[in-house]
């Protein structure tokens, strides 16, 4: 496994790589790209056993990513293209006509890595059931991971996943929430009230573990203690993230949960987020 | 004419629960999954014989067809079943992003289609599902006529590789077609060969347009009967070649009449057949509590109606 310096510097690149697509796209969502730009990185350069020269969307033998959040698509095409699903290069086509990086993430468009098209909020995690319930009917003991917006579980269909995960014990699906306290139209307690996440989950029948998004040792050791639990539950991990970590005139605000940097922004940015990798 | 026997009345949803059994007894990669609904969609022999693979999802649609979509992933052929209403406008949303948009190998097990599922009333009688679903890319729409042909495009729809959805009722309507028929998806099938009308159905009202054939032909009228079972892709050929011939056409469905298959088929004739053409639907309202018999001739879903629009559609040629 890669040491926990390394996941530090490819996260920092991934985020150089968030601010110079979507700066370069003229839109898209930074926010929270920002705010889960660790645990993607701990995911697939870490922990999660896929391997993009054998990728393919059925996931055999493979464990499986499904982003439910999916205008997270910055952070994911940057840690997937990061990864070697598809050349670096690509990312400077974010949301232009034509593109595989399509606004949201989509399956039409070809790009290897994505096993499901996202963006209309609170359906990933269902989705994700199903492949955890279709390893498990297949004998297969892979993992099916999944990231959803703390923002998105104000979404009815969560709560329809959260109890069925629970009552098929699909020990397989371990989920993740990018607690970032913020969506569109201000913070989440503004907006939806007190949200519980961790009595919720608990009450729904999930193994429930908290860690912080930002600390890549801690990253890494959750999701190596969800996969280990194995114990007939579902696992959510609640992330406690900022909102556009890494960059200050971004962070801990929901103004910047789909809006581009100008270009003397994005500068300004790149300057606080070290090029370890090399920019696209 | 051309004979058509009722062998004895049976509802669809049999059909469809045959099919699906007769399905998972073939493929083993067939699943099953309902949102408490199981003896309503007749999914009991499947449950019972494969019970691994039966899934209970609860009363929780959406997520249904999200778990669908990712079992299809995984590489299993899921049939998710609930009444038409609650497995089409319910989750549209989920049908669009996680099965047409993913193109995701789902089958959307339709029952309690259209006005003839009854007492419940409105809340429960979608006559919008086939505007619904065939606006979407990559979906394949079936309304098989009855139970013989919807345990056959059951099967079907097992070994397509691709969305489909599968509409079928809940009445027992006439079961006449040959039970050893392999179904065809895309092809319209003409059941009845004429020169003066074309008689266009789908679902239970195919039933329908073969009484009204039979009425016609004792005034001397000869009407081509075309059974559409699939929606989409729809058949233009057999449409169109039909309407050349007879040059009027009536489009008979328990549907409404926006983005049904008389919209559709109005559609293809505009731009590729010109002729009078006469609709058979449910008109733009909701249904009603009442037994099926009473809402049919209420609505105007009957051999009687079909019989007046085939008199006006060749009146205007």
């Amino acid at each position: 496994m890669v040491s926990i310096q390394q996941l530090q510097k490819v996260s920092s690149q991934v985020r150089r790589d968030i601010i110079r697509m979507v700066t370069m796209a003229g839109n898209g969502h930074p926010g929270g790209s920002l705010s889960s730009t660790d645990i993607l990185t701990a995911l697939y350069f870490g922990v999660m056993k896929q391997d993009p020269a054998t990728w393919t969307r059925s996931g055999k033998g493979q464990d499986m990513f499904i982003l439910s959040a999916g205008h997270l698509a910055p952070v994911y095409y940057a840690v997937l293209g990061r990864a070697g699903y598809f050349p670096v290069s690509e990312m400077a086509t974010l949301r232009k006509f034509g593109t595989r990086l399509q606004g949201h993430p989509s399956i039409e468009h070809g790009l290897p890595g994505i096993v499901q098209p996202s963006g209309s909020l609170g359906q990933g995690i269902s989705a994700a059931a199903g492949l955890a319930l279709g390893k498990k009917l297949d004998g297969e003991d892979n993992y099916v991971f999944t990231l959803c917006g703390d923002g998105e579980t104000e979404e009815g269909q969560i709560w329809e996943a959260a109890m069925f995960a629970a009552h098929h014990g699909l020990d397989n699906l371990i989920a993740m929430t990018d607690w970032n306290h913020q969506q569109i139209d201000g913070t989440i307690e503004d907006v939806a009230g007190e949200v519980e996440l961790p009595a919720k989950w608990k009450a729904f029948g999930w193994n429930v573990l908290e860690a912080d998004g930002h600390d890549m040792e801690a990253i890494v050791a959750v999701l190596e203690q969800a996969k280990a639990l194995r114990n007939g539950k579902p696992v959510m991990i609640l992330f406690h993230t900022e909102m556009g970590h890494g960059v200050d005139f971004m962070a801990g605000t929901h103004k910047w949960h789909g809006k581009a940097p100008s270009a003397e922004q994005c500068a300004v940015a790149l300057q606080q987020l070290e090029e370890t990798l090399g920019d696209f | 004419m051309k004979k058509y026997i009722d062998t004895g009345k049976k509802d669809t949803r049999s059909g469809f629960g045959a099919g699906l059994h007769e399905a998972g007894k073939a493929d083993p990669r067939v699943v099953a999954l309902t949102a408490d609904l199981k003896g309503s969609l007749k999914m009991d022999a499947f449950a019972a014989d494969f019970p691994e693979r039966f899934i209970q999802c609860g009363i929780a649609e959406a997520n249904m067809v999200g778990v669908a979509a990712g079992l299809a992933i995984t590489g299993k052929v899921p049939f998710a079943g609930s009444f038409a209403e609650f497995i089409t406008g319910r989750v549209y949303d989920q049908i669009r992003q996680e099965v047409a948009y993913g193109n995701t190998n789902v089958k959307l097990a339709s029952s309690h289609a259209g006005i003839t599922l009854g007492e419940d009333g409105a809340t429960h009688q979608t006559m919008e599902d086939i505007a619904l679903m065939r606006a979407l890319p990559n979906m394949v729409v079936i309304n098989p006529c009855d139970y013989n042909q919807t345990k056959a495009a059951t099967i079907a729809a097992a070994k397509y590789e691709g969305p489909v959805y599968l509409r079928f009722g809940r009445p027992s309507v006439p079961n006449f077609t040959d039970p050893d028929e392999e179904f065809i998806i895309g092809k319209a099938y003409v059941l009845n060969e004429g020169k003066d009308v074309t008689l266009v159905a789908c679902g239970h009202l195919v039933w329908e347009a073969l009484q009204a054939a039979e009425a016609l032909e004792a005034e001397g009228i000869c009407a081509e009967v075309i059974n559409v079972a699939t929606i989409k892709p729809l058949d233009e050929d057999t449409l169109v070649s039909s309407v050349l011939k007879t040059k009027a056409m009536v489009v008979a469905e328990e549907h409404n009449c926006g983005g049904g298959l008389g919209e559709l088929v109005a559609g293809v004739l505009a731009r590729r057949a010109p002729a009078p053409i006469e609709m058979i639907n449910g008109g733009d309202r909701f249904g009603q509590t009442g037994t099926p018999a009473e809402l049919m001739a209420a609505y105007g879903l009957d051999a009687a109606h079909i019989v007046e629009a085939a008199k006006k559609a060749i009146a205007r040629k």
